[in-house]
This record gives C-alpha cells, sequence and structure tokens, in this order.
C-alpha cells in the first residue's frame, strides 16, 4: 500500500491516494445519507405505524397502511386506491406516449434551423420551464375559461354545458402534464438528434425502405441514448406529480401524488402517506428494472 | 438505350455552381470512374444519380427510362458509401438482408440471395457479427455486399477504399475489378485517387470545377491528357512551356521537334518522368544534357531531379547515378505529349 505509484504524473502512495480520496467524497456521502437515506428510512418506519386520534403517530407496528391501500378499510373492500394508482401509471404513460411523440416533429424542426435561429427556438420550448408550475396551471385556466374559443366549441359540440370552463377534467390534466413534460422529452432528444447521422438515413433511402422502416432503423437507433433520459425524466415525476392534477383536475381526477399530498395535509395521516409512498417508489424501481431490462445496453441516465 | 444517360446536369449550392452542364453516356457493364479533387462535384453528381440529391436541371435516363423525377426508394440503383453506413444495430445477414426486406421479398429467397453474395464476397463466417466487431477491410465488403444483393442496375461507389490503408486498399482494388467483371453491372465509382482510377475503370471522367474536363479509357487519359491539369492530377508529368513556329517547339531549356503540329503557336508539353531515358551518346533528335541534382530512391525505382528544368525522371533503380553526374537526356518525339488547353 505505502509503495510509489504514478497517479496522472504525481509521484505519490497508494496510502496517501487512498486518504485523498475519501476527503473528496465525504461531503457527497454525507448530503446523501442525511438527506436520501435517512429520511428514506424514516420514511419505511412511519410506513408501518399507526395514526392517532388527533393525527399523531401512534408506534405500533402494523400492516394495516399496506391492506388499506390495497383495499381493506374500515368500510369493507374497496379498490379506490388502487384504481387511483393505476390511473397515475396510466397518465404518466400517456404523459409520456404524447411528449415522445411531440418531441419527434418539434426536434425535427429546430435541428432543420440554420444555426442562427436554431437556439432562439430551443430558448423558446426551455422558457416555459423557468416559469413556476402553479403560474403555469393557472394560465391553463384562462386558456380552457368559459369565455375562450375551447369551451365555447366544446360547448357547441354539447361536450359540456353552455358556460362552462373546460377544467377541471382529464383533458386539462393532460395539456397541463404535457406542456409541464415536453421540455423533459425534447432537449435530451434534441441533442442526440442534433448529431443525427442522415447517412444512415440515406442508406435506408438508397435501399428501399419505407418511412416506417427508415424511422426504425434509421433514426431510432441513433435517437435512443436521448429518448430513454427523456422517458425516464418524465414518467418518473409525472407518475408523483400532484400540483397539476390538483389543480386542473381537481376531486374529478386524483392522482396518487394528490393521495399523498392528502396524507400529509389535511387529513394528517403520515403513516398511511408513508405507506403510499414507499407504493409509489416501489411501483417506480420495478417501471425503470423493466425498461432498463427491455433495453439492455442502454445507459439509462 | 441500355446504360445510363446524363443530360445537361446542372446542380447549384447557393452560389457554388457544384455541377456545369454534365452530359455523359454510361454503357451497360462498364466500369466508369469519376474521378477528380475535393470539391469538383464529383460526389454531387453521384448523389443525384442515387436519387439523394435533386438536380436543378437536366434528365437522368436508365436503360431507356426517365428516372429524372423519381425518388431514391423507387430507383433500381444501389450505393456504397464513403462510411459504409452500416445499421450498427443490425447484424451483416440483416444489414445485407435489408433491401430485400424493404421490398417484401420472401424469405426464403432472401436466406438465398443473402448467403450467396455473402459467400461470393467471403463473409460467410461472419452473418451473426454486428458492424462494430468487424475491420475497415470486411466493412466495406459488408457495404458492398448490401448493395449487390439487391441486384441494381448501376452500382454506385461514393470513395469506397478512402477508410482502408494503402496495401489493403490497392488489394481491393484488384478485387473490385474483377467482381465488376465477372457480374458485369455498371459500376460507377467516385475517387480522387488516380492511382484507383487507373487500376479499376473500364472508362474515366476526369471532374474539375463541376465539368468533365476528359474522358476516356485510362490509357487514353493518362498518355494522353488534353491540359495541364489532367497531366499533372493523373501521375505526374513534366510540363515545359514554349512556342511552337518553323516546325519545331522552342523552349528555355532547349528546341524540340514533335510528332505533330500543335493547333497553337504558344503552350505546354508534358512529358511523364518515366518516358524520358537515359542516353550514353547524345541522341539522334531531341537530346537535352542535364544535370542531376537530387536522387530519391522509392525502393522500385529512382527519382532524379536534373537541371536545366527542373526536369523530372524516373529510372531503375540499377542506374549508377550519383549527384552531379551530366546525362545525355533522350525526349524522343512520339513520347511528348501535346497540351491542347
Amino acid at each position: 500500500m505505502n509503495k510509489l505509484i504514478i497517479w496522472y504524473g504525481e509521484l505519490i502512495t497508494g496510502h496517501k491516494l487512498l486518504k485523498r480520496g475519501l476527503f473528496f467524497l465525504t461531503p457527497g456521502m454525507l448530503w446523501l445519507i442525511l438527506f436520501l437515506v435517512l429520511p428514506g428510512l424514516i420514511l419505511i418506519l412511519v410506513s408501518f405505524a399507526g395514526r392517532g386520534t388527533y393525527g399523531d403517530l401512534v408506534w405500533e407496528f402494523s400492516f394495516e397502511n399496506y391492506t388499506r391501500l390495497i383495499g381493506y378499510g374500515i368500510f369493507g373492500w374497496t379498490l379506490d386506491y388502487v384504481y387511483i394508482l393505476f390511473r397515475s401509471i396510466w397518465v404518466a404513460l400517456v404523459t409520456t406516449c404524447l411528449s415522445v411523440v411531440l418531441s419527434y416533429p418539434l426536434c425535427f424542426y429546430i435541428a432543420k434551423k440554420p444555426l442562427r435561429t436554431r437556439y432562439l427556438w430551443l430558448t423558446i420550448v426551455i422558457i416555459p420551464f423557468w416559469t413556476n408550475m402553479v403560474i403555469r396551471a393557472y394560465a391553463w385556466f384562462l386558456i380552457l375559461a368559459p369565455e375562450l374559443p375551447f369551451a365555447k366549441l366544446a360547448a357547441f359540440l354539447k361536450l359540456i354545458p353552455e358556460g362552462a370552463p373546460l377544467y377541471p377534467s382529464a383533458l386539462a390534466v393532460y395539456l397541463g402534464m404535457i406542456s409541464m413534460f415536453l421540455p423533459f422529452v425534447a432537449l435530451p432528444l434534441f441533442s442526440s438528434i442534433e448529431r443525427l447521422d442522415w447517412t444512415l438515413v440515406e442508406a435506408a433511402q438508397d435501399l428501399y425502405a419505407s418511412n416506417f422502416r427508415i424511422f426504425m432503423h434509421a433514426i431510432l437507433p441513433q435517437t435512443l441514448p436521448g429518448l430513454s433520459v427523456g422517458i425516464i425524466l418524465t414518467i418518473v415525476p409525472a407518475m408523483g406529480m400532484f400540483v397539476v392534477p390538483d389543480l386542473l383536475g381537481g376531486a374529478k381526477y386524483m392522482l396518487i401524488g394528490n393521495l399523498i399530498q392528502q396524507q400529509f395535509g389535511s387529513s394528517r395521516d403520515y403513516a398511511f402517506g408513508a405507506a403510499i409512498s414507499m407504493a409509489l417508489m416501489i411501483l417506480t424501481l420495478i417501471s425503470l428494472y423493466l425498461y432498463k431490462r427491455k433495453n439492455r445496453g442502454v445507459d439509462l441516465i | 438505350m441500355k446504360g445510363l444517360s446524363l443530360k445537361g446536369i446542372n446542380k447549384t449550392f447557393g452560389k457554388v455552381h457544384a455541377v456545369r452542364d454534365v452530359s455523359k453516356d454510361i454503357h451497360s457493364g462498364e466500369f466508369f470512374t469519376l474521378l477528380g479533387p475535393s470539391g469538383c462535384g464529383k460526389t454531387t453528381l453521384l448523389r443525384m444519380i442515387a436519387g439523394l440529391e435533386l438536380q436543378d436541371s437536366g434528365r437522368i435516363i436508365l436503360d431507356g427510362e426517365d428516372i429524372t423525377g423519381l425518388p431514391a426508394i423507387k430507383r433500381h440503383i444501389n450505393t456504397v458509401f464513403q462510411s459504409y453506413a452500416l445499421f450498427p444495430h443490425l447484424n451483416i445477414f440483416d444489414n445485407v438482408a435489408f433491401g430485400l426486406r424493404s421490398r417484401k421479398v420472401p424469405g426464403v429467397e432472401v436466406n438465398k440471395r443473402v448467403k450467396n453474395t455473402l459467400e461470393m464476397l467471403e463473409l460467410g463466417e461472419m452473418t451473426k457479427r454486428f458492424p462494430h466487431q468487424l475491420s475497415g477491410g470486411q466493412s466495406q465488403r459488408v457495404a458492398l455486399a448490401r448493395a449487390l444483393v439487391n441486384e441494381p442496375k448501376v452500382l454506385l461507389l461514393d470513395e469506397p477504399m478512402s477508410a482502408l490503408d494503402a496495401k489493403l486498399r490497392a488489394q481491393v482494388q484488384v478485387e473490385l475489378r474483377r467482381l465488376q467483371q465477372k457480374l458485369h453491372q455498371t459500376f460507377i465509382l467516385v475517387t480522387h485517387d488516380q492511382d484507383e482510377a487507373l487500376i479499376v475503370s473500364d472508362r474515366i471522367a476526369v471532374m474539375k470545377d463541376g465539368q468533365i474536363i476528359q474522358y476516356g479509357t485510362p490509357a487514353e487519359v493518362y498518355d494522353f491528357p488534353k491540359n495541364r491539369f489532367v497531366a499533372e492530377f493523373l501521375g505526374s508529368a513534366n510540363l515545359i512551356e514554349g512556342n511552337y513556329r518553323d516546325g519545331l517547339f522552342h523552349t528555355q531549356i532547349g528546341i524540340f521537334e514533335l510528332e505533330k503540329p500543335p493547333s497553337w503557336e504558344k503552350g505546354f508539353i508534358a512529358i511523364r518522368p518515366e518516358w524520358i531515358r537515359i542516353s550514353d551518346t547524345e541522341p539522334v533528335k531531341n537530346g537535352l544534357r542535364a544535370t542531376v541534382t537530387e536522387i530519391i530512391y522509392r525502393g522500385t525505382n529512382l527519382d532524379i531531379s536534373l537541371t536545366p528544368g527542373p526536369i523530372r525522371l524516373r529510372t531503375s533503380t540499377y542506374s549508377h547515378i550519383k549527384i552531379g553526374d551530366e546525362l545525355w537526356l533522350d525526349l524522343a518525339p512520339k513520347e511528348i505529349a501535346v497540351l491542347n488547353e
């Protein structure tokens, strides 16, 4: 261990090098332990506790919170929570898919722009990113207000009553979610598309490929790294999103994020909230695992 | 007519006139080469034939059918790209089968044709490998197989040898020539390598600034260059400027006799280094007394520079020439090429 070695041009002993490495690692490790590992462990502990009469934590070990989550409540068996859980997954999937479908044409459009205006276009995509999401959600209130053409058109088609706004509704939730997550898909995808090797596209055309075949063999494999990052960055936070569905979906379209927020907020049932959080985290990890297994060789982040 | 006809092709990129009014008939079964320095428009011309670039004006006719407006996927023409452009996520078999599968050829036939093509190019062992596991020479053969398996009417090759090292390149050039003669298919090669063009081609079109400036068999183009550019681009040449009067060519280094009188009074002649002979005695005609200033040993021969001139000549390594020697050079009239432009 005390043998002299040359490390990037420096003469040093292995022992000293190890000490220096630990010194550099310590702040990061402390940070992770303090703000990720410990709260995680506390969350696991709390999820097995119970609720007192006044919303305080009762340290009695039980699986009650988990059995309640899958439907065995005090009012008999109901699938409400499971339904909300699956609806959350569904909304996250649809949001991700639509964001991907919209991102491809958007990215190709921007990538085709001359270099001078390209970054202007990218900035336009990024600007909503810098705006608070509550403000963005309220902006949708305005757009979907009864006085504006969208709500009027829907009323004319008898989809909603005369003079009603288009929110709260599933449509409003999807609009809010997609506008929220589109940059998360578009930006990593753009970096892949900007570096696209167009000779592969030409080779596919030269070999009589249909547009679908060109996309599958010349474009998709090349953009997969950026696409993967975009999908992960979208689906994970989308599963736990609560501001947008709360404001734009209200009680009509509750997602798991809202349910958790409710437990820690008005219901004051920390233990149940922790259990739902654990369930969400496990689901997210499972979906990441499945995704990684399906796309072997693709680095997630 | 069988073959490919280009009629008045023009192409501009902004202010650059990349291809100017190119017309040429390329016969079926011919190995045709577009030779020129980078930026001469040869690759642009090739891409227009492939359908990957649209010409501003002019028509392209393949076996009597006007394919001017057809996109690449409708043209019975395949390309070997300079970078090979193999699909990295597909193995060699699937890469080669790509074109057949695009056209929905039945699976049994795909298997048979891909197998035959891979065997013809000695790639039978590596069907399951992926492009990143191949050497440069193997990638090049896979790219060739991927194009040839479709039995195109014209095969386009865009500098396919530029990524290979010199020794492998020389070997592949001969193989490519043999393959073309065996298949008797039309090959159009784009290259800036004059040796390559001379080795493989039936006919060479030398391009400069978007135009074909000379066209002919390799021997015609090499032996009778029309102008300074061709004389210097293909091989090397001693260019001598002078005036033609009274049936003789007067230059600064001497007076020479030409086989045929040129059409001009003032101009250039070219003589290749390997066409100049060293003589012990003064030659009957066109002798030149010169002093050796530099000797470069090249293994197979010696390259010698002499004054006046400087004149460069190429001779066998067997000769015992030293710097400072005075020699008689024989610039025989039949070895002198008169440049017209």
